[in-house]
């Protein structure tokens, strides 16, 4: 019997020819939207970065002549807005991606000149801000890294006036490596550190709470207070 | 570890990508060829195979005597398995009926009753109705009209689930519809390699040329179409030729169930592995099978890895639960920005409204209507779920040599 059939290839190979266009469609619309996102975050980056020249030269041109409008274009939430979505793209474009180390470069520098900034407005005009410091490794099993990260979200919650600086140890980029060395970081990571206190490795909640009271005991005490204002007040609308 | 998980991911997603457009297009193809047959009635046997079935066996025969067919030359077989129960008597009302006979025989499992019937049937062609099933009154007629095609050897009809109650059965009434829409396609590229037990009808040469049914690990109606793909005898399917069949309503039972089919399903590809990736034997021979051998190595490490990801996940909420506490998420300020938007994510979204169009589509097929039925979301999402666990036993029956009970 033969029992030999007819195989039409050229079906197959129509096949194989659909599902590609279908594939590359895929990655096309996925690289379209990783563009646009790196796009938004650049031109968030951007935007931050005009607006800590503007304060900058606000601030020199005031001087100590005023204080009562410097300030008001100070940008922790646009900064740690920045910083999640550089996160996000780091997770989806991995650490290694050339953008993402480049945003994450950029990243670091509008946050040291945040903090000189925010450090000037706070010893000239007596606005109260909490620094913190966070150098992370960028190990995959840095699971400490992890739970730190954590817990100094946390605390940025409680207490909206604390302004975390989060920066890649790793991150070959000079004014990190300088700041490191002021604050004499050396590995293993991760270290916090908090006004003169330096936090070597992790610490839960609760220790690191206790730490950061102790260093800025009337900052955190206000956020405390008002934190109870305010759930006072939605008690008594409810 | 991430770049392997993704790269299985990839290549489960191209697997399943690559073999439904095959499915589409070759459906397409098949129907501008698609011809209208008249009626074609000769002599046939339907055999019933039963084993203490006292309470349905007489609805299956009704069901038969009620087909649109030439009284003449419709003849029905009953044959008992050696039941315990009250079968026997309950067939007495059929003694001197004219288009029925009763047999009966030892216990010796469904393929013994199909080949005793089969060697004492006088007519040309036989077929099968199990006694949980019963056929819609044309049924045969579709069927036969196939045969009108000298070199059809087997017909199968379309498989349905007679009134699915719990979630379960509504999974496999989407199942069988997309079923019924499959062994259509594979029909027209001629590959059906399963003619299903209930109602599907050979012409009674094919056992000369090919011999009779085998135990075939439970799964006699797979292997009786192997065996004839491999020898080369066409297996035609009817469209609209509708027998309902009542699913397992439980899990226990459909796991049962389905370890017997897949581990039958691997044990009979072991036994014609010579046909898989052999291009004697067309399109089942370099496609449906391999795919099927490698659709469901890379489905269960698709599985696995999925598992993987969702214990990592696990494991992270956690390390921020021990951490941090319970925080509730926040659902209110969405940005498009944090939107899964890589290929895998998209391509997943992808494969899903297209399968969604393939079932929903295949019930159209099967009940003419077009009509959008969650039955359909059941089993896309519920089926992924609980099929890894009999693919898992069944893998691991064919390696230690297990046979599932077949009741």
């Amino acid at each position: 019997m033969n029992n030999s059939k007819h195989i039409d290839w050229k079906k197959y190979a129509i096949v194989f020819a659909i599902t590609g266009a279908i594939f590359s469609t895929a990655l096309y619309a996925s690289n379209y939207f990783n563009n646009k996102r790196i796009y938004e975050i650049k031109r968030i980056q951007d935007s931050i970065s005009t607006s800590i020249l503007s304060s900058e030269t606000q601030f020199s041109l005031l001087s100590e002549l005023s204080c009562k409008d410097v300030g008001s274009s100070v940008l922790s939430d646009e900064l740690n807005s920045l910083a999640e979505r550089i996160e996000f793209s780091a997770q989806n474009l991995g650490a290694e991606n050339k953008e993402v180390i480049e945003l994450k470069k950029f990243y670091s520098l509008l946050e040291i000149k945040d903090y000189i900034l925010m450090k000037r407005i706070s010893e000239r005009c007596g606005k109260k801000f909490m620094f913190a410091f966070y150098f992370y490794g960028n190990e995959k099993n840095c699971q400490d890294c992890q739970k730190t990260s954590l817990v100094l979200t946390y605390l940025r919650e409680k207490y909206p006036a604390l302004r975390v600086y989060s920066f890649d140890y790793n991150l070959d980029l000079s004014a990190v490596k300088t700041l490191a060395t002021i604050f004499k970081i050396k590995e293993p990571l991760p270290i916090v550190v908090i006004g003169d206190e330096t936090i070597n490795g992790f610490k839960d909640k609760e220790e690191m709470e206790k730490i950061l009271q102790k260093i800025y005991p009337k900052e955190t005490k206000e956020a405390l207070d008002l934190l109870k204002t305010k759930s006072a007040t939605t008690t008594e609308k409810k | 570890m991430d770049a392997v998980l993704q790269g299985i991911s990839y290549t489960f997603i191209f697997f399943t990508l690559y073999f439904e457009v095959f499915l589409l297009i070759s459906f397409f193809e098949g129907r501008k060829k698609e011809e209208v047959a008249d009626d074609y009635t000769p002599p046939v046997t339907v055999i019933v195979p039963c084993f203490n079935e006292e309470t349905t066996v007489l609805g299956t025969v009704e069901s038969i005597l009620n087909l649109e067919y030439p009284k003449e030359n419709l003849h029905i077989m009953v044959v008992d398995d050696g039941s315990t129960d009250g079968t026997l008597k309950a067939l007495e009302v059929y003694k001197n009926h004219p288009m029925i006979e009763v047999h009966t025989k030892e216990n010796g499992g469904k393929f013994t009753v199909l080949n005793y019937a089969i060697e004492n049937a006088k007519t040309d062609f036989v077929g099968c109705l199990d006694a949980d099933s019963f056929v819609m009154p044309d049924a045969l007629l579709r069927i036969m009209r196939k045969f009108k095609n000298p070199v059809t050897m087997a017909v199968t009809p379309s498989t349905v689930i007679h009134k699915p109650k719990n979630i379960l059965q509504k999974m496999q009434k989407a199942e069988y519809e997309y079923g019924n829409l499959l062994r259509r396609i594979l029909s027209i590229i001629d590959a059906v390699h399963i003619t299903p037990g209930p109602f599907s009808f050979f012409r009674k040469e094919v056992f000369t040329k090919i011999g009779l049914f085998k135990h075939a690990h439970n799964t006699e109606d797979m292997e009786i179409a192997m065996r004839m793909q491999k020898h080369g005898l066409k297996i035609e399917n009817a469209d609209g030729a509708l027998v309902y069949t009542v699913g397992p309503e439980t899990i226990k039972k459909l796991y049962k169930q389905r370890v017997r089919w897949t581990s039958g399903f691997l044990g009979n590809l072991i036994d014609y592995k010579e046909m898989v990736f052999n291009k004697k034997y067309g399109d089942l021979g370099v496609f449906i099978l391999p795919i099927a051998v490698v659709g469901l190595f890379v489905t269960l490490i698709f599985l696995v890895s999925n598992l993987i990801r969702f214990i990592q996940s696990l494991v992270d909420h956690i390390l921020k639960w021990k951490t941090v506490g319970i925080s509730m998420p926040q659902f209110g300020n969405f940005e498009w920005f944090f939107l899964n938007t890589n290929t895998i994510s998209i391509l997943g979204l992808l494969l899903f409204f297209m399968t969604l169009f393939i079932v929903t589509y295949a019930s159209k097929f099967t009940n003419g209507k077009w009509r959008f039925s969650i039955d359909a979301l059941y089993f896309i999402l519920l089926y992924s779920l609980i099929a890894p666990f009999w693919l898992i036993k069944s893998v691991y029956n064919n390696l230690v040599g297990k046979h599932a009970p077949w009741r």
